[in-house]
Order: structure tokens, then sequence, then C-alpha cells
């Protein structure tokens, strides 16, 4: 393998129903200022079926140009179909950096097709950088998160990560990008399809135990009382969430004890925390800090829950919960 | 059916701390466990050998104490333990890793390869998919159910961000599969005293159909540059804005996480 015959920065665009998914931008995003380091060019791998049309709005999210692969054999994900494509159209164009999302396709795709390329994968990458080297520095979390780690894949090429959704930033979209939009027909091999898809199903998600649910929508004392508490509840509804609360409004006796969050209550690490009206005392910032995602609300700029939270909203929960809910349940029921 | 399920012993990382002076992982004290997904891999396999009948072969790659994993499965209820242990394993990141057990599982008989997901320790989930891909054969990853319908094929559940998908799959194929799809039994107390007197088969590499270069740190692509303990999270952006306005930035925020 000559390394000098690998350039450019891919990313492979991950479509569900033949929406483009948020992460492909946001690596897109990524990909433009890594490609503008190293002085090489951003190029999307967008597979699927019948998805030309959208192919140039991956040109005004930052890339260089789009490798369209059309066919029906990719209309939904299966692993050996989107290996195939997917090992051909790296072999023929030799990217010196592919990157995927890190979601359950990604995360499937990604390993089968580093091994079939025998090269090296980063899982998880947190920071993508160039070294010195002009090689691809890969940061990850190790040990449940307690340790990071930087890698490095220099004597193989594609050099592959994976990164969560919601970790790099999306650039600026900008419609008057030029590009180029070029087609790649893979050739399939139907003998190796041993998996055949029946049926995807998209359900609500959520628990009752407050330590095993996966979306939290968690009260304090800006809630002030049970009232507030069903504007609370109405919204966990609609999302597939479960209600907790700070202690706050468990020593008040507006909620039970078994809800509670915190140092002397729970410690809770759902996908999504959403504290309404919680100032964020440190005992119970202690037991939900861990949370994937955090959304706070509060009246008070200077609330320390913001110090924790992925997304502040200065404001009021009394406003902001209805109409938040009212929204979500129209997107719900759109989605049916 | 033979069913070949791979674990991997790893630290409770629930339980590791960080040295608050050196910034370096405190490992003393720290017990081992069975990787939980590979444990509830552990189960589909002896649930399908309760319902139609399996030989269950547990395979795990490590230093010779990892042996105490493998009694573990022994005692809930598997028929066969093999070991690799050899000095040309070590350092190996995922691919060399796969190799390894690629390389054990070619000189044995199997209708199904079961792995967790991922590890603990690693998170990486690259293990299973790149095995299947040397053995060439289909996998399903976060597999949450699964059921035998004759003549090798399986319907399985996979779970997904927003939902699950049915998949048919003609085997011999090869699932990693989610600890909160199956929950493990207890080990059986005649079977504990039964595991200790066991055979745990030792294999080393010389065993294994796989070249020597493919394995262990040579056999690597991947090189960890550096190790550093993580920074305390940056507090995200804060938004002052009108109500009609938050709720936008909300919603747009929680469909980029796939939360909605």
């Amino acid at each position: 393998m000559n390394k000098a015959d690998y350039k450019g920065v891919y990313v492979f665009v991950e479509q569900r129903d033949g929406q483009i998914q948020s992460v492909a931008l946001e690596l897109l995003g990524k990909a433009r200022v890594l490609a503008d380091k190293l002085g090489e060019n951003v190029v999307a791998f967008y597979p699927g079926y019948k998805n030309a049309e959208s192919a140039k709005e991956l040109i005004a999210w930052g890339a260089d140009k789009v490798v369209l692969i059309d066919a029906p054999e990719l209309k939904d994900y299966i692993t050996e179909q989107y290996s195939q494509a997917m090992s051909q159209a790296i072999d023929h164009y030799k990217p010196s950096i592919v990157l995927l999302g890190a979601t359950t396709i990604g995360r499937d795709l990604g390993p089968r097709l580093a091994s079939r390329l025998e090269t090296g994968l980063t899982a998880d990458c947190t920071g993508l950088d160039i070294s010195e080297d002009r090689d691809l520095m890969m940061t990850r979390p190790a040990f449940g998160g307690n340790l990071m780690a930087t890698i490095l894949c220099s004597e193989h090429r594609p050099q592959m990560s994976t990164v969560r959704p919601g970790v790099m930033q999306k650039g600026t979209r900008d419609a008057s990008r030029v590009g180029e939009i070029e087609n790649f027909t893979p050739s399939f091999d139907p003998s190796k399809f041993k998996v055949k898809l029946v049926k995807a199903v998209k359900e609500e998600k959520g628990k009752i135990d407050i330590t095993e649910a996966k979306i939290l929508v968690s009260g304090g004392r800006g809630v002030a009382n049970s009232e507030g508490f069903a504007k609370l509840q109405a919204l966990a509804d609609v999302v597939g969430g479960v209600v907790s609360s700070s202690r706050a409004m468990v020593d008040a006796g507006v909620m039970p004890h078994e809800v509670q969050v915190g140092q002397t209550g729970k410690t809770v690490r759902p996908d999504l925390y959403m504290a309404c009206g919680i100032s964020g005392a440190i005992q119970h910032l202690a037991g939900m800090e861990e949370s994937d995602f955090i959304v706070a609300i509060n009246k008070d700029k200077f609330a320390p829950i913001f110090g924790v939270a992925d997304v502040g909203i200065v404001g009021d929960v009394h406003k902001i919960v209805p109409m938040l809910t009212e929204k979500l349940s129209k997107l719900m029921a759109a989605k049916k | 059916m033979n069913i070949i399920v791979c674990v991997k012993q790893v630290p409770d990382t629930t339980a590791v701390k960080i040295d608050p002076v050196k910034h370096t992982l405190i490992r003393e004290g720290v017990p081992s466990i069975m990787n939980p997904d590979d444990k509830g891999g552990l189960e589909l396999a002896l649930e399908l050998k309760d319902k139609v009948g399996a030989k269950v072969t547990v395979i795990t790659m490590g230093p010779p104490q990892a042996d105490l994993v493998l009694r573990e499965a022994l005692a809930m209820g598997a028929d066969r333990a093999i070991l690799l242990t050899d000095r040309a394993f070590a350092g190996a990141d995922t691919l060399a890793t796969s190799n390894a057990l690629a390389g054990a599982l070619k000189v044995l008989d199997y209708d199904l390869v079961i792995t967790g997901r991922q590890a603990i320790d690693g998170d990486t989930a690259q293990v299973g998919p790149e095995m299947a891909e040397h053995l060439g054969l289909p996998q399903v990853s976060y597999v949450v159910d699964c059921e035998y319908n004759g003549e090798n094929k399986f319907t399985v559940k996979k779970e997904t961000e927003d939902g699950y998908e049915i998949l048919e799959v003609e085997g011999p194929a090869l699932f990693t599969v989610l600890a909160s799809g199956y929950k493990a039994r207890y080990m059986n107390v005649a079977l504990i005293v039964d595991a200790f007197d066991k055979e745990v088969e030792i294999w080393p590499a010389s065993k294994l159909d796989i070249s020597p270069e493919k394995l262990g740190l040579k056999g690597s692509p991947t090189k960890v540059m550096k190790a550093f303990t993580k920074e305390t999270k940056p507090a995200g952006q804060l938004y002052e804005l009108e109500p009609e306005q938050a709720v936008d930035v909300i919603i747009e925020k929680l469909k980029e996480k796939f939360i909605i």
C-alpha cells in the first residue's frame, strides 16, 4: 500500500427513508476543517435509492464532490448490501480518511468495512485533528469515560472513525457552493445476501423506574406545585419519558421520594435529562451530570444547572414546557 | 446446533476511580466481571440450548486469569470452554483481536456465533462485526430477541435508535447481543462444583488458523498515541430567546441526538 495514493476526506452519508441524517452534516462540517488543513477535498459517499435530488444539499453543507451510489439494493440499510457497495467505492476512490456516524448503522457498517479493507477503525471519536505527519489523530473516551485516548492509524489507509451524533458542529449551509455529483455503480453479489428486512417499527420510548428511564423530565422549585408537575407529565407522555424531581419538591411534599434525583435520591444517567426550574445544587448535579444529554430551562441565567447543561434555555418553564409539549405532540403525530 | 459465544473479562468500569493527583486509573481493588453484553449473549445461547438443543462453547482471549469468566459460563450451563492465551496476542486492537478469535473459530464447528454488542472497557462494538467479516458470515448487531425457525433460519429483533427491526437470517450467522435483551440466569449450584472440575482448554496462537503477523501489536493498524484523563465537561450553549424560538432550539437539538 502506498499512502500517497490515498487522498481526500470522505463522509459516509447516512439516510433513513431518504432523509439525510443530521450526523452526516456534522461530519461534513468536521471533514471540511480536516480537508482544509490537508489541502484536500471533502467527498460525500451517498448510498441509497432514488435520493439524487438531495445530493446537492451535501455540497451546500461542505462537500466538494458527491459520489452518488444509487441502487434498489440500498433502499434500506442491510449490512452486506451496504458493505459491498461501500467497499467497492472505497477501493475505487482511495480515500485517506473515511468518517461515519456512530449510529446503529455506522457502528454496524464501520467495523465490517474496516475488516474487509484490513484497516483500522476508531469508534465514537470525540475529537479529530491532523498531526504534523498529516495523519488523523482520533481521540475517544475509554474505560467508561474515565480516560481519553488519542489513536493513530499511520500505516494503513483509509483511516476510519465513527463519531456520535451531536459531537461535531455542522458548517454553515451555503446553497451557492459549487461541487460535482458523480455516479458510482457497484456490482452486487446477491449470493451473499443472507439477511432480509421483514419490518422496521418506530416506537415510543420510556419506562417507569427513573434509573431505567431513557428520558427524564425533572422538576424543581421553579415548577412550584402539582399543577406545574402536571405540565411536566404531559411533556413526558409525549416523548415517552418519566417525571422526576429535585429534593426541594420532595421535601415540600409535592413529589414522592422514589422519583428524587440527587445525592440523597437516585443517580440517573438517561439519554435525555430535562431539568425544568431546577437551579442545580451540587447534590443534585452529582445525581444527573452523567446523563448523555442535558437540557435545562431556568429563569436565572446564573443557575449552576447551566454549567452541566448541553442546551441551556433562560426562560419560564410554565410558558416553555406547554409550548414544547404541543409542538412535540404534533411532530410525533405526524410521524405515525 | 453448535453455538460459540465469545466473552470478555473486563474491569467493572463503574468501580474504576481516577487518582486525583497523578490523573491515572486506579485499578487496584477493581473487580473483574464477565462483560454484561457478552453475558446477555451467553443467555441467548443457553435459551436456545434449552429450547431446541445445542452445544454451547464459550471462548475468550485474555491472560490466564480470564479462566474465571469461562468457569462462570460453565456454571451457567455452557458445555465447553476455550481460553486463547499467548504473549503473541498482547497489544491487540479490535482488528487483531477479531483475527485471533476468527482464527480459533476456523478450527471449530459452529452454526451460530454470538458476541456481546460491546465491552464496557472499550465500548467499540467492533470485534463482533470484524469477526463476521473474516468468517464470511452474515451479521446482525444490537440483537434483543431471537427465534430459531429450524433449518438454520433465525428471526431476530434488532434494536435501533427509534424502535426496532425484524430480520430473517439464514445461518450460519453472527449476532451481537444487548444485555438489555437477555437477563442472564444465575450460576447453578451443581454446575458451579462441576465448573471447577471441568477442563478449560488453553489454546496458544499456534493452534489458530491465522498468520502470526495478524495478531497482537503487529496485527493492529491502530496505535494509542497518548492517554489522558478527561477534562471536566464544558458548559453547553446558553440561549436567551423568546419562548417560541427556545422551543424550536430544543426540538432541533433533540432531533440531532435521535431522541425524538
